[in-house]
Parts: structure tokens; sequence; C-alpha cells
């Protein structure tokens, strides 16, 4: 077997798996800010990416992430498949299939553009965008231990969130009641990039 | 569901409630009858609260007529899924599908009143868009 196919398989099972696993804790941040189904909603399209996991696994990696990001789009039912599926499709378009940190960098930037546009949001308004943006800038710089520093970020990132005032979407409904809590969008955006980290760092 | 037809500008529903947008799709039909094409569509994939881009995509197409579509949608959700359904359409048709900011129940109501008269999509948006502040 072509050895970045196992690759491939291995980040997008892990990946999936992870949300999965965290789901009722992204269910209980999103009833503090939201309307409660971010978990169930993830878990329901990541589970459908699972079940199509040989043949996106069998795809070159922008087909597969594009297939993903279908999945999420058709399955997950609230405001997170639009823009998971958005972030993976952009993610797709854009990657050759064996990227340097360069070319990844560059693909992020690029779908996290194509998602900032789909949510009409921006950095600060307490989204995913507040985990996705700083840890961009990070892949960016690269350098030595350039994986510990995107998961550094992705974490004090999405921490970052807690005190944020609402904007954008359902918990901007709640006014100054959202501050003090992470938002659960940043929170599953940082379990992706940490599993996509594992998976990196434990290659031969 | 509506037949399409008749050049008239098509309606679309889309609440995360399957009740709330059939409800909606009742009282555009009291008001103006089959005249006006008007689907709607609500719930996730799983039948829980929610938006599917697959059915808002089939709404549309089941209302589609040159004539163009008016689509009216809840909360934030709602919207991007439209927004995607909208760009999984063939053809240059998306550019004839417009998603107006309006309240759901009222602008779908005002939407087919002026539709039925047979306004262009963009008087038909206009004209709901009037009742947001």
């Amino acid at each position: 077997m072509d050895p970045t196919q196992d690759l491939r398989r291995t980040l997008v099972r892990t990946v999936a798996e992870r949300v999965i696993a965290h789901a009722d804790e992204l269910t209980r941040l999103d009833q503090a800010v939201g309307d409660g189904d971010h978990g169930v909603n993830m878990k329901r399209g990541l589970e459908a990416v699972l079940a199509d996991l040989d043949a996106i696994a069998a795809k070159p990696l922008g087909e597969g992430l594009k297939a993903a990001g279908m999945h999420m789009v058709g399955r997950v039912g609230g405001a997170s498949g639009p823009l998971y599926g958005t972030l993976l499709m952009g993610l797709g378009k854009a990657l050759a299939d064996v990227p340097d940190r360069a070319a990844l960098a560059a693909a992020f930037r690029a779908a996290i553009d194509a998602t900032r546009a789909r949510g009409k949001s921006d950095v600060g308004m307490k989204t995913m965008l507040d985990v996705l943006v700083p840890v961009a800038e990070t892949l960016e710089a690269g350098g030595e231990g350039v994986l510990q520093a995107v998961r550094a970020r992705a974490a004090a990132a999405a921490a970052a969130t807690a005190p944020m005032l609402a904007v954008r979407g359902r918990a901007s409904f709640l006014g100054e009641r959202s501050r003090g809590h992470v938002d659960p969008g940043a929170r599953s955006s940082q379990l992706m990039i940490e599993a996509v980290c594992d998976v990196l760092e434990a290659r031969p | 569901m509506t037949a399409p037809g008749n050049g008239k500008v098509g309606i679309v529903i889309v609440s995360h409630s399957p009740l709330v947008a059939q409800g909606a799709a009742d009282m555009v039909r009291q008001m103006v009858g089959d005249d006006v094409p008007c689907a709607a569509t609500g719930g996730n994939p799983a039948g829980g609260l929610g938006t599917d881009p697959n059915r808002i995509r089939e709404a549309i197409e089941a209302v589609w007529s040159e004539a163009g579509v008016a689509v009216f949608v809840d909360l934030g959700g709602a919207e991007m899924n439209a927004e995607m359904a909208i760009e999984m359409l063939e053809g240059d048709r998306a550019g004839r599908v417009r998603i107006c900011n309006a309240p759901v129940v009222e602008g779908a109501v005002v939407a087919a009143t002026e539709a039925a008269g047979g306004a262009a999509l963009d008087v038909v948006c206009a004209t709901a868009e009037e009742l947001s502040p």
C-alpha cells in the first residue's frame, strides 16, 4: 500500500475519533453559550467521515479532504457543518498530495479565509477563527519544534476565547453572559489541531 | 409543496424546526393559494432541530423557475446551509436565488403576496426586507 495512504487514514481517523471522544464536553460548552448541539452535530458529521474512511484515505490528500468536508456539510445540520465543511474543502482545494510546511501553511490560510467569509466573522468574535488564525501564524513562522509551537498556540488561543464577548452565532444573543466560557467551536478546532500534531509527531 | 411554473418567483422557507417551516408555508398558502410555488424544509439530517443543505437544495429545485427563488431562513446555521445549498445548484441558477434578510414568517408571507402579483425577484426580496429594521 502507498505509505501516504496509511498516513492519510491515520490522520482522518485520529482527528475524527478525538472530537467524537470529546462530544459531551463540546455539548456542555455549547449549552453554556449556544444551543447545546455542537458535540452531537460534530459527532454525527465525523461518524459519516469515519464510515467512508477507506474511500477518503484512498484518494489524494486534497480530494480526501474535500470528500470529508462534503460529509460534514451533508450530515452536521448546524452551523458547524458549513463552517468545518468549508474549512476542509478549502484545504482540499489548495493542498498538494505531500505538502511541505510552507505549502500547508498557505493552504491553511486560504481555507481559513473561505471559512471567515462563510461565517461572515473575524478574529476576536469568540469563534473557531480565534484558534485557527493564531495557529496559521505559528505554522507560517515555522522553525524548529513547529508542531509543539502549534499545539501550545492552539491551547492558549482556545482558552483565550473564554473572556471574549460573542458577536456571531447563537452565543451573541447572550450578550455579556457569553463571557466566561470557552467557545465550543474554538475548542473543537483545538482538538482537531492537536490530533493532527499527535499523528505528525508520531511519524517514524 | 406547490408546483412550480407560471413564471412567478418561488418561495423557500428554511427553519431549524420542520414544524415552524411547515407552519409558515401553510400561512403563505392561506394568503396566496397555490399561485406562488412554495416549499418548506426544516430539521437536521438525523431528524432533530437544524437544517440540511441537501434538502434546502431540493426545496429550491422544487419551486424553481426562471423567475428565481426567494429563500427565508431563521438562525445562523440555516443561512450558511442555505448558502451551501445555493452553491450546489446546477448551471447559473445560483444567480437567481436570493436569501432574504427578513423574518421567516412575515417575510415569506409578504414576499409571496408580492410574487403572486408577478413582481421580479429583486422587488419580492426588497419588499420582504423592508420588514427588517
